[in-house]
């Protein structure tokens, strides 16, 4: 049976997916073929901005930019009789690898039978083989790195927790991601849930714990869903509970909801909110391993990691350790967003550089604007400048250009993106999400959030710049977790490479790129002005007025700067300095 | 609101979670579930049934912003303030949502009828700037979309 995967990536195509899946399920029974093959919707074949998306199995076929009418053509050519529409059909250059993303779109996560087909669970039926200190040694070949951020080597993290002397000990999966502007974990969780399962078992078995929980953000529904389906089908195929696959191994899995904190992604006060407190972070060490949730040795790994150990066990971390670069092995996923052409998830082999990822796979910037920089690592990453866009990405390399590998946002910015309002946009989130309990952090992220609306609101002062790099070393040094020592970081990272735009807003009173409204004002041309009037219907404040015959001013008292009469401007007639 | 199966209510979700170890964030998710926010009733119903202290129940629910203390609009508006939402125009879609109905972010529009919330990320960067209303996604929403949009679902409701 051919079974056709329609991707619904949850945005605005809806009623033409829903048209096109009717057309195509009806026209498959009109044809009789309705056994002949099964239509299934995904989250992510991993092609966007190309219309309606399908991919045909067992061919692997990928159709773009679908329509109803093409249904019959699809039907007659490719499921009658297995061929390729070359019109329809998607060809891409292929720089990407796709390890952790191995099955998000090729097959039905909601189908265990399918994951099971494709090499699911043999991971694990190799683990309970082998035992927890060859898995570890194999681990170890692996060279696997977390994926969450911090980049501590997964082998060792198990390795420690597992000599912590003790009968219970948990794992936990740390599926918060609370990066704004990423969703590699998501993806992955919604996509294929087993894979993420048959990590957390496989570690389990190696630290020795029989209890592992998941904690998925509440924002994330279908995620929780499909992991909690995929348990349960788990428990009813003596997958989970006592003598797994007839091993002395058991192991019970639970579910544990995150509720809109960035901080509890962070482990210690991860464990913190899974014993139902507040999100408090704690001071390390003792570390998780040693002293965990309830107390107990615990290994806190992130999804991602976790999906990436089952390929790991079943090729041999040997296998896994060649791709990639020294220090750096494997792939890592990416959610490359912001202005680039081709917006979405992304896996590569460590050691392509971030060119390659943004322009040979991104499709470079959107409307062929000038690229600026790359930020990664979201709240606690940094930005790259265009002079270093040729460094292969791995954990050192980004490391040294201060930025950080992160959990895998990637976010192109153009010239029209302003740094100093970049900059006010990530502490302002780290200042937000602040849980309060440090005064490094608490005080520290306000001050400095303080000092870069002044600036962008053109009332900075001279040593402002000064005072920014400060605090940001006193944070980094005395903050009690992870969000308050990278809070800073993209100041920091903005600062280095784009201390002129600073300058520029502190001491000239200018932004360039218009973003920091209070530097910008507008005025109207009356020589090109056509006297249409746009600009003072669109305006909010009222702030426009004229007449055709006498033509538009903008009352600068009033004038808000929102830029919305520049936008409407069909005449060039509303100039903006 | 006082509902009259509150105390059935809470008492299935207690029964449900009761032997677990640190269970409250679960037990407030269910709640939150069953009424779309978490009324004071019922956290004190939670507080007699799981004999915790109702000042543990609200140290809790302060803390994290997914829990809701007062009822959501009918229509609840969420504009995302992720990173690539910001950066393709997000704020600008916030100006004019407050402009048109004069509501500021966690706010309900004086009819009851819509609910102005600012999110992060809602995990579909690609289709930046996203808004959803109910459970509709809006994607690569422009300022000029904003008012058609709340009007679509301002007629659904002179319809019902
Ligand atoms: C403020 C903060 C937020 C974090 N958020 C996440 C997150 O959302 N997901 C994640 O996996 N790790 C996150 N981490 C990293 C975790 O603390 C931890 O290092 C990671 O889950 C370990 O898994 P790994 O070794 O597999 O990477 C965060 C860290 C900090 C300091
Ligand atoms: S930033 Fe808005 S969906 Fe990710």
């Amino acid at each position: 049976m051919k079974q056709i995967l329609i991707q619904d990536t949850n945005g605005n195509l809806r009623k033409e997916l829903r048209d096109f899946h009717v057309a195509l399920t009806t026209q498959l029974r009109d044809w009789g073929l309705a056994d002949a093959a099964q239509v299934v919707t995904v989250a992510d074949i991993g092609i966007y901005q190309k219309g309606i998306v399908a991919k045909v199995l067992p061919e692997g076929f990928v159709y773009v930019g679908l329509e109803v009418k093409h249904v019959p053509e699809i039907i007659e050519k490719t499921i009658q009789h297995g061929e390729k529409i070359a019109s329809l059909a998607f060809e891409k250059k292929n720089k990407q690898l796709r390890l952790v993303l191995r099955n998000c779109g090729r097959i039905d996560p909601e189908n265990f039978n399918d994951y099971v087909a494709n090499d699911g669970y043999q991971g694990l039926v190799k683990a309970l083989e082998m035992g927890p200190e060859r898995v570890i040694e194999e681990m170890k070949k692996s060279g696997l790195r977390g994926r969450g951020g911090a980049g501590f080597p997964t082998w060792m993290k198990w390795n420690i927790t597992r000599a912590v002397p003790g009968e219970v000990k948990y794992i936990i999966c740390n599926g918060d991601e609370g990066d704004p502007g990423a969703y590699m974990d998501r993806s992955v969780l919604e996509g294929d849930p087993n894979s993420v399962i048959e990590g957390l078992m496989i570690g389990g078995l190696a630290i020795g714990a029989s209890q592992g929980v998941f904690y998925i953000r509440a924002e994330y529904p279908l995620a929780i869903e499909r992991i909690q389906k995929a348990i349960n089908e788990c428990y009813a195929r003596g997958l989970l509970g006592q003598n797994i696959l007839g091993s002395n191994f058991n192991f019970d899995i639970e579910i544990r909801l995150g509720a809109g904190a960035f901080v509890c992604g962070e482990e210690t006060a991860l464990i913190s909110s899974v014993e139902g407190l507040r999100g408090y972070p704690r001071p390390r060490p003792p570390f998780p391993s040693v002293r965990g949730l309830w107390e107990k040795p615990t290994a806190i790994n992130n999804v991602e990691t976790l999906a990436t150990v089952p390929y790991i066990l079943f090729h041999g971390g040997e296998a896994f350790g060649k791709i990639g670069i020294e220090g750096s092995t494997g792939t890592k996923v990416f959610a490359l967003t912001g202005k680039v052409r081709n917006s979405g998830l992304v896996e590569v082999p460590m050691g392509i550089t971030l060119r390659e990822v943004v322009f040979d796979i991104g499709g470079g910037v959107l409307n062929n604007r000038a690229i600026k920089a790359i930020q990664t690592g979201g709240p606690s990453g940094g930005v790259i400048p265009e002079q270093f866009f040729d460094t292969p990405i791995g954990y050192e390399s980004l490391q040294k250009l201060g930025s950080i590998m992160g959990s895998g946002g990637m976010i192109v910015l153009d010239e029209n993106d302003c740094m100093v309002d970049i900059s006010k946009f990530y502490l302002g989130f780290c200042v937000d999400e602040s849980c309060g309990k440090c005064a490094p952090c608490r005080i520290g992220g306000t001050q400095m959030l303080a000092i870069l609306k002044r600036i962008s609101d053109g009332k900075g002062v001279d040593d402002d710049l000064k005072k920014l790099n400060e605090i940001a070393m006193a944070m980094q040094k005395a903050s009690l977790c992870g969000l308050g020592q990278t809070a800073p970081n993209p100041v920091l990272s903005t600062l280095k490479y784009f201390e002129a735009e600073y300058k520029a807003h502190v001491v000239d009173k200018k932004c360039a790129s218009g973003k920091c409204v209070k530097l910008v004002s507008y005025s109207i041309i009356k020589d090109k002005c056509t006297g249409c009037g746009m600009c003072g219907r669109v305006c909010p404040a009222i702030a426009i007025t004229g007449s055709r015959a006498d033509k538009y001013s903008i009352n600068t008292e009033k004038c808000v700067s929102c830029g919305q009469c520049f936008d409407v401007c069909k005449f060039g007639a509303v100039v903006r300095q | 609101m006082v509902v009259e199966t509150l105390v059935e209510d809470v008492f299935k979700v207690v029964e449900r979670w009761k032997d677990k170890r640190g269970n409250l964030i679960m037990v407030l998710h269910d709640v939150q579930d069953r009424y779309g926010y978490v009324p004071r009733e019922a956290a004190l119903e939670v507080s007699r049934q799981l004999d915790v202290p109702l000042a543990r129940i609200y140290e809790v629910l302060t803390f994290y912003n997914y829990f809701k203390l007062t009822p959501p609009g009918k229509f609840n508006i969420s504009v995302c303030l992720g990173t690539a939402c910001y950066l393709k125009g997000a704020p600008a879609l916030i100006d004019e949502i407050r402009h048109l109905l004069h509501v500021e972010e966690g706010q309900t529009t004086k009819d009851g009828l819509f609910h102005l919330q600012i999110v992060r990320c809602l995990g579909c960067c690609g289709l930046a700037p996203v808004i959803t209303v109910k459970h509709k996604v809006y994607s690569a929403v422009k300022r000029g979309d904003v008012a058609k949009i709340i009007a679509e679902h301002s007629s659904q409701k002179v319809e019902a």
